[in-house]
């Protein structure tokens, strides 16, 4: 006759497990507490992630900066050594060539020019942009205010978008915006300010060290001049490397230079920099996951040692069970299905624990200190939960196979001798 | 009587090593019981009686010979079919009653219903009738702990009966009990002699050996005599 075995189990478990109150609250303690070391650290690695791929974003997503540098190879009879410089329409010329799969920026900076209002004057940069720049170089204002649009290129007007850090040395504790400044002499209006943003990268300044003026507007007042870099930006950061190659095909053309030579234009690809963080960051959150991980394997352990004195314990009770018939798995069984219960009522209760925790902390603003900007809100993804349970799930059943399999490997002709 | 022995034992032997000691607990045993008969082992302790016993219950494998258990070879089965052959040939009686103490007297009684599959219902009425046949039908919800000797025996002997065994094996089955429950048992299994049951008692007191069918003494692992009762 085929015997069920699950039914046997369950019964023989809910009939003669006699679960000590005092041990399984600590076993579940200690399985509780290293879920929630793993969930608390595998959820600050999530936040901190995804915190510094914002700030490193900061500068703007799926971009390249591209400054002009000297030619290595000779090209059409000219010699190598050449120095390229931007000229002041090469934006706008890459743009008509390549923009069915990138957006080609020029822009143009100016340092320690004078920046006054009232009686405050403050040595800034000033950095003449084409409009797209709101959108590829992440400028996002106040909710009052605006970026440079197309108009302000259009006509040359005299705006100015200012950077954070930059309002508050020139206009102190009043309202920037709608108020007249003078740019190197020459009034402008101030249309938006810089809403406060992490940027961990930058060339030149951090954003909210500079001011943005229309390019049109820049090269009237400052003489047309070279542009000093380009910025291109594609939707899809697969593109990347396509839209590099096609600008050194379309500026080599323009500038007679080998498309091949990378040293013609140098270029800051900033997807493969996202790529690189990525990498380390799972890295780093693989190492947490680990800690936790391993703080949980001695909850583990903890469970595993109480269920072989579980098992110590019950040693003539499993004889007798076995004198009576029970197949090795009916006696195994109950231990395995007593250490899963630890361990399942332990994670519970650490997911628990852990939730509020996250929750409380993303209540703290990260505006509210520089450290939070940094590490950013503790985030629990279904990939932890997922991680978490895989590893609670194994514990379990390794804490109860272990001490079940000394529990069927009892000899019931020993324990039954003797008393 | 014509049929086969439910018990054939061929030259069985049993040694226990451990570490450098070599203990040779049987020597040769050659035993046949057959069916309806009430024997009674007995020999001073070391003699090998418990050996034989577990043998005889497969809890412990030989290490050599032959044992047909209602004709069935032994030897060789899995752990699994080994478990089912204790759960359906064999009850068994220990001198300290080994009942579980955290569950009822019905429940004890049930334990072997559960492992040879019967159904919760029927496990339920065979267990009550049988403590009923024992004469405990009015202990049936107490626990081990509330049940005096003779009655913990008596539960124990309802529990080695549950799944109807070809055999009953009792060892040392009164050693814990004063001489009247000691003396209260031995009737039980006389009764159940009368019955038709084949059971199999060890013990070292020859006054209850001669209440048995028949009496097999055993001497350094040896059978030194075999002999039926006069009635």
């Amino acid at each position: 006759m085929k015997t069920s075995s699950l039914p046997v189990v369950v019964h023989l478990f809910l009939q003669t497990a006699r679960l000590k109150k005092k041990r399984a609250v600590l076993t579940v303690a200690s399985i509780a507490w290293g879920t929630v070391a793993v969930l608390l650290l595998l959820a600050f690695g999530q936040g901190f992630r995804e915190q510094l791929l914002r700030n490193e974003r900061g500068m703007g997503r799926n971009i390249s900066i591209v400054w002009a540098g000297q030619t290595s190879k000779p090209f059409s009879g000219m010699p190598p050594g050449r120095r390229i410089s931007f000229a002041e329409t090469d934006a706008r010329y890459a743009r008509e060539r390549m923009g069915d799969i990138a957006t080609v920026i020029g822009e143009i900076e100016k340092g320690r020019v004078p920046l006054v209002y009232g009686r405050k004057t403050v040595n800034g940069g000033v950095v003449g942009v084409e409009p797209p720049y709101r959108v590829w170089r992440n400028q996002v204002p106040e909710t009052e205010g605006r970026f440079i649009d197309a108009a302000d290129e259009r006509d040359g007007r005299r705006v100015i978008f200012l950077g954070d850090k930059v309002a508050a040395q020139v206009f102190g504790r009043e309202a920037p915006l709608g108020k007249t400044m003078l740019v190197a002499g020459t009034p402008f209006l101030v249309i938006g300010v810089l809403r406060h943003r992490i940027q961990d990268n930058s060339y030149m300044r951090p954003d909210e060290h500079q001011t943005f003026i229309p390019l049109s507007t820049f090269q009237a007042m400052f003489g047309h001049q070279n542009l000093d870099n380009l910025v291109v930006g594609v939707e899809d950061a697969t593109q990347m490397a396509l839209a590099v190659d096609r600008l050194r095909h379309v500026l080599g053309r323009r500038h007679g230079f080998d498309p091949a030579d990378d040293r013609a234009l140098s270029v800051w690809n900033t997807v493969d920099d996202n790529q690189e963080s990525e990498a380390i960051m799972l890295g780093i959150q693989m190492f947490l996951g680990v800690v936790g991980a391993l703080t949980l394997i001695v909850g583990g352990v903890g469970v595993a040692n109480i269920m072989y004195a579980v098992v110590k314990e019950r040693t003539r009770e499993i004889g007798v069970k076995m004198a009576l018939g029970a197949r090795p798995r009916w006696i195994t069984g109950p231990f395995v299905l007593e250490a899963s219960l630890y361990t399942f009522l332990g994670g519970a209760v650490g997911i628990m624990i852990a939730l509020v925790l996250v929750t409380l902390i993303a209540l703290i603003p990260l505006e509210s200190s520089e450290v939070m900007g940094y590490l950013g809100h503790p985030r629990i993804s279904v990939p932890i939960g997922i991680v978490t349970t895989f590893i609670l799930g194994a514990i379990g059943l390794l804490a109860g196979y272990f001490p079940a399999r000394r529990a069927a490997s009892i000899d019931p002709a020993e324990t039954l001798r003797y008393e | 009587m014509s049929e086969a022995p439910i018990i054939r034992m061929e030259q069985i032997r049993k040694v226990y090593e451990t570490g450098r000691v070599r203990v040779e607990a049987l020597k040769g045993i050659d035993l046949e019981v057959n069916r309806g008969e009430f024997l009674s082992v007995v020999g001073p302790s070391g003699s090998g009686k418990s050996t034989l016993m577990n043998l005889l219950g497969c809890l412990d494998t030989p290490s050599g010979g032959g044992y047909f258990l209602a004709g069935e070879a032994v030897s060789g089965l899995s752990r699994d079919a080994l478990a089912d052959v204790r759960n359906r040939r064999v009850g068994f009686v220990f001198q300290s009653f080994n009942l579980l103490p955290q569950i009822s007297a019905v429940e004890n009684v049930a334990l072997p219903l559960l492992f040879g599959g019967v159904s919760p219902r029927e496990r339920r009425r065979r267990a009550e009738e049988l403590l009923d046949r024992v004469g405990l039908g009015d202990r049936r919800e107490h626990r081990p702990t509330e049940l005096s000797g003779g009655q913990m025996q008596r539960v124990a002997i309802a529990r080695a009966l549950a799944m109807e065994p070809d055999i009953v094996l009792a060892d040392e089955p009164t050693g814990n009990l004063d001489t009247s429950s000691g003396g209260d048992i031995m009737g039980l299994f006389g009764e159940l002699w009368r019955q038709g049951r084949t059971l199999v008692v060890i013990t070292h007191d020859m006054a209850l050996a001669r209440r048995t069918g028949r009496i097999v003494e055993m001497r350094d692992g040896q059978i030194v005599s075999d002999a039926a009762v006069a009635a």
